[in-house]
């Protein structure tokens, strides 16, 4: 039975798992989740996911939910297939992976998520973009990045000289962060723009980013 | 294998969940403490080991990491054989990575807002926000109705046994039990089973012993 992915090609998470599974090379079904109808929000989905969020994948009886639990998944499952996003042969660089994952989820995505949520969700609410949380967000983008600057000066990818999923899970964001005038935090940094040009131009994302049509491009 | 060597503060909740991690593993290790109050973790040679200048940092030969919840999953991985499981088998692994990311995404950013608020601040001398506190207390509230109900099912957070998952969650709730936010976890069954359970574990005690004997 192929895997089932539920969510939406303009949702950020959704992109996520679903670039990883393209690097993978994995087979899956994906089925659209009306967000706008409130379907995230009732039963038959709360079954799924009871924080009501998109993405779930199912894989058989088996259902989950959070994207960076789904990429480790699907990461795991298929780590003698496709891309090795792990480095599973080796436990440091392994452990290394496992950091710089961590760095996105606790440092890198609470900075830039509130950024793209006021460009791009806050309109379709009728609402204003709010400019002193674009600022402030910004503010701690900017000193996020200015130590990803460090790093990949000495380094091509985030945990070492190898694209991994911790560079993946940067993805979804960033490409609409760059839709917008906060993207000089990236063009101003010129390792961080490197790296940002080299992963965002890989095959599994260019197809994911084709359905990222949130600004109505 | 290299002695495995933990930078960090006894205080800080991100430390804690280390420490407790290892004590569950039954690791020995050296704890290098910190002097957060000279600023000690923004300048070398801290920095080189955590760029971010946060605790706490893991060394262990020519290994250097960083991210609380990325040294604990090295750690439960690396000395699966020893000490408590931590880890479920086979399927039910995606399950943990699940409840790990739920921590960190749902219970962790209004836990440790309130933390912060309700007693780091007050450590510090410094007021605390009432409509940051309000406003966290809902979304806690929230997150708290559905670990009820998945605690209803289910004994702990992933498989059935003590996992990642829950002690993850230690000493943030371990801090919210000494503030107004103990109502919270009180007011539901299941999740206040849960909460005496993970917070009476003999590591978790030897944790506190640490803090007592700073």
């Amino acid at each position: 039975m192929a895997l089932k992915l539920y969510g939406t090609s303009v949702s950020a998470s959704t992109s996520r798992a679903m670039t990883c599974l393209y690097e993978k090379g994995v087979e899956f079904e994906f089925v659209s989740v009306n967000l706008f109808a409130g379907e995230h929000k009732q039963p038959p989905f709360l079954a799924k996911n009871p924080f009501g969020q998109i993405p779930v994948l199912e894989d058989g009886d088996l259902t989950l939910f959070e994207s960076r639990a789904i990429t480790a998944y699907v990461a795991e499952k298929f780590k003698e297939t496709g891309y090795d996003l792990m480095r599973h042969n080796n436990v440091e660089e392994a452990a290394l992976v496992k950091v710089w994952v961590e760095v996105e989820g606790q440092r890198y995505n609470p900075a830039i998520a509130p950024i793209v949520y006021q460009f791009f969700v806050a309109p379709l609410q009728g609402k204003s973009p709010v400019q002193t949380i674009i600022d402030e967000n910004s503010e701690k983008l900017a000193k996020v990045l200015d130590i990803y600057e460090a790093k990949l000066s000495t380094s091509k990818y985030l945990a070492g000289d190898f694209y991994s999923l911790a560079d993946l899970h940067h993805l979804p964001y960033t490409f609409y962060l760059m839709e917008t005038p906060v993207a000089s935090v990236i063009n101003e940094r010129p390792h961080v723009k490197a790296w940002w040009e080299d992963i965002s131009s890989r095959p599994a994302f260019q197809k994911v980013a084709a359905g990222m049509t949130f600004g109505g491009k | 294998m290299a002695a495995i060597k933990v930078h960090g503060h006894v205080i800080s909740t991100a430390t804690q969940r280390v420490l407790a991690t290892l004590y569950e593993r039954e690791l020995e290790f050296e704890f290098v403490a910190v002097n957060m109050g000279a600023g000690e973790h923004k300048k070398e040679p801290f920095i080189s080991l955590n760029p971010f200048g946060q605790l706490p940092a893991l060394e262990q030969g020519d290994l250097k990491l960083f991210e609380s919840r990325a040294i604990t999953q090295y750690i439960a991985h690396e000395y699966a054989d020893k000490g408590t499981n931590l880890i479920c088998s086979g399927k039910q692994m995606a399950i943990l990575s699940v409840w790990m990311e739920v921590e960190a995404h749902q219970f962790d950013p209004a836990a440790s807002k309130l933390v912060w608020e309700l007693l780091y601040k007050q450590m510090f001398g410094m007021a605390t926000d009432t409509a940051v506190v309000e406003d966290n207390e809902a979304k806690l509230a929230k997150v708290l109705d559905i670990y009820e109900s998945r605690l209803s099912q289910s004994k702990y957070l992933a498989c059935g046994d003590f996992t990642l998952a829950d002690v993850h969650h230690v000493p943030n709730i371990a801090y919210l039990l000494k503030t107004q936010c103990k109502k919270l976890f009180d007011a539901r069954p299941h999740v206040s089973a849960w909460v005496a359970d993970i917070t009476a574990r003999p590591a978790w005690a030897k944790v506190l012993a640490m803090q007592a004997n700073q």
